[in-house]
């Protein structure tokens, strides 16, 4: 397997990379993208170069799964599985808009079928089972195909006894899908549990946001936790934990570093270091 | 007799025959009339109205009584229920919460580990108790006395109510959803007969958090959901007032989850609720148990994993295209 670093091969993908996501912030032809926490304008292709962190601020900005991916997995060696799945309206749910439609129009949106990809590749040249979420599909949020994919996941892992690994980013669990997706928390829980006793390590890498339900399941039971840094981590979202003490939050509250302080994540990884750390704690396991 | 303060607006009917029996009972305490005839022949109406109001109650009422401040808790559960109680408290690392409460104890003469959230009755003691939202050492108590339940190959009965795990800032400062998530785990892989029965208010993963039998349980009148309907109304809806629409929307019900195969079985209330009739609503409690109990002592260690698994992995609802 031939080995190449990480800005190497970014580089190398450049041209079939998707556009750069900009939220609100667009500038004509992309060429400049404004930090959404320094306010700094920097040059695309800078911004790129640099592992979508922002050159002035060090913020991290937003990956998508695919581009999650592209860090993260060998070139070409990620096989995408599970991708059949699909989320479907069974409670008849109906908020702002039917959820069959948010279904479809997420699809649309996005080009992908629900908030996790998941699939096999080789981190470093290590067998892996790697599943990565993406906030941009309905927040991130846990139904019952992200928990299915997820169990699906570590069944793999048990079966191949090969290292697991979630990149998890989401709001929690989907509420269009009621109680149904607050079982997908036991779901992945209990099968992490059956994971551990066969040996097999987990690793998780929580990056910003990740909330709730997923926070209170397969996120927190990682054996290794690696976080980016300023990701917000936590239980609660600040919003609600602000009107239940009625007081604001003091700064950096349920950001990574914030969680490393408090025994919560081993290790806040920089995104561009992120692919080394991982393989150095995969090596430990498996060599 | 009714406690007529705690009425719930859908019950307020029945205030004129309360009153009417007030009424009567005072006659009747002069002496000088025989009222006994008078009052059975309100309370006979009382009890007609109460099945015909009881025998169409919407989503969000059910909600108001899952909620009512004199439902059953925890303890009472244990009072009533078991005998030979020794509360146990702490989790050995930071503190004993008070939302969440544990002791071992018997039922029918055989020793269980019971474990369940505790809202209180009054202002002081839902003060005390948090209103039922435990923190991070609730669920770690939890899981240290279902620990030793395990060791020593008794069974664990958890009674679920609670608004949600408590969202401050100590909880996020000491991992709640690492509490949460390690429970969840490790329940999993019990290896004594695990019944959980949702009592009142099963609120999200403040509820799961205890809630990983192999049999779960549901009161009639109690509710069991990933978010509050007021929550989800403010989130999903944009107006928190249309709570109702959200109860209804989230198939909170026992009847629902019945349906979706979440729960396994639905403990039927005395009418008017458990809040009216502590009593048989404690004994229907204390039959259903039995019952699981029954059933599932008969399963091997293995078996009551392999169990709890299979029930909890095919939880789900998706397509394969």
């Amino acid at each position: 397997m031939a080995k190449i670093s990480i800005s190497e091969w970014f580089s190398k993908n450049k041209q079939a990379a998707k556009p750069i996501e900009t939220e609100r912030l667009e500038i004509p032809d992309n060429l400049w993208v404004k930090c959404p926490s320094c306010r700094a304008a920097i040059y695309a292709k800078d911004l790129k170069s640099n592992f979508k962190v922002c050159t002035k601020c060090n913020y991290h900005f937003k990956l998508s799964s695919r581009e999650r991916i592209e860090l993260l997995a060998d070139a070409g060696s990620f096989i995408e599985l599970d991708s059949n799945l699909r989320a479907t309206d069974f409670l008849d749910f109906k908020d702002t808009a039917p959820y069959k439609k948010r279904i479809e129009d997420s699809i649309l949106k996005t080009g992908i079928n629900d908030a996790i990809i998941c699939g096999s590749c080789l981190v470093s040249g290590i067998e892996t089972e790697l599943g990565v979420m993406d906030f941009s599909f309905m927040g991130g949020s846990m139904g019952s195909v992200v928990g299915e994919k997820i169990t699906r996941l570590i069944e793999r892992g048990i079966e191949k006894k090969a290292p697991v690994i979630t990149v998890t980013t989401s709001g929690g669990a989907r509420m269009q899908e009621g109680i149904m997706s607050l079982m997908q928390m036991a779901k992945t829980s209990a099968a992490l549990q059956r994971l551990r006793e066969y040996g097999v390590p987990y690793i998780v890498i929580l990056t910003d946001p990740t909330t709730g339900g997923t926070t209170a399941s397969f996120a927190m039971l990682g054996d290794v936790h690696l976080a980016e840094p300023g990701a917000l981590i936590g239980f609660a979202g600040p919003r609600v934990i602000e009107q239940t003490i009625r007081q604001k939050l003091p700064p950096g509250f349920q950001r990574s570093e914030f969680l490393l302080e408090h025994g919560m994540v081993d290790v806040v990884v920089q995104r561009k270091e992120l692919k080394d750390t991982l393989t150095k704690v995969l090596r430990f396991f498996v060599e | 007799m009714a406690d007529t303060k705690n009425l719930l607006a859908f019950e307020k009917p029945l205030l004129p025959l309360f009153a009417k029996i007030e009424e009567l009972k005072k006659v009747q305490d002069t002496g000088k009339l025989d009222m006994t005839e008078e009052i059975k022949m309100v309370e006979k109406r009382i009890e007609v109205m109460r099945r015909e109001i009881f025998g169409k109650l919407t989503p969000i009422q059910i909600v108001q009584l899952a909620r009512h401040i004199q439902r059953p808790n925890t303890l009472d559960y244990i009072n009533l229920i078991f005998t030979d109680a020794v509360e146990l408290h702490g989790d050995r690392n930071y503190a004993d919460d008070p939302a969440l409460v544990g002791c071992m104890a018997k039922l029918d003469g055989k020793s269980v580990m019971v474990i369940g959230h505790q809202k209180g009755h009054t202002t002081k003691e839902m003060l005390k108790r948090n209103f039922g939202m435990a923190n991070p050492e609730g669920y770690r108590k939890a899981l240290r006395l279902m620990r030793i339940a395990q060791r020593a190959g008794k069974p664990i009965i958890s009674l679920v109510d609670t608004p949600g795990a408590y969202c401050g800032l100590g909880a996020e400062e000491r991992g709640q959803a690492e509490a949460i998530a390690k429970n969840l785990r490790e329940m999993a892989a019990l290896t004594v007969p695990f019944i959980t029965v949702i009592t009142g208010e099963g609120g999200s993963g403040g509820a799961l958090g205890i809630g990983l039998g192999n049999r779960v349980l549901m009161m009639e009148y109690s509710i069991y959901s990933v978010i509050s309907p007021e929550g989800c109304a403010s989130i999903l809806f944009r107006d928190a007032s249309r709570s109702g629409e959200a109860a209804v929307a989230s198939k909170l019900l026992a009847k629902d989850l019945l349906e979706l195969n979440v729960i396994d079985e639905i403990i039927k209330e005395p009418v008017g609720g458990a809040h009216n009739a502590y009593a048989p609503a404690a004994q229907a409690v204390k039959a259903s148990i039995l019952k699981n109990l029954e059933e599932l002592n008969k399963l091997s260690p293995r078996e009551l994993i392999a169990d709890r698994y299979r029930k909890f992995r095919k939880m789900g609802i998706f397509i394969e295209v």
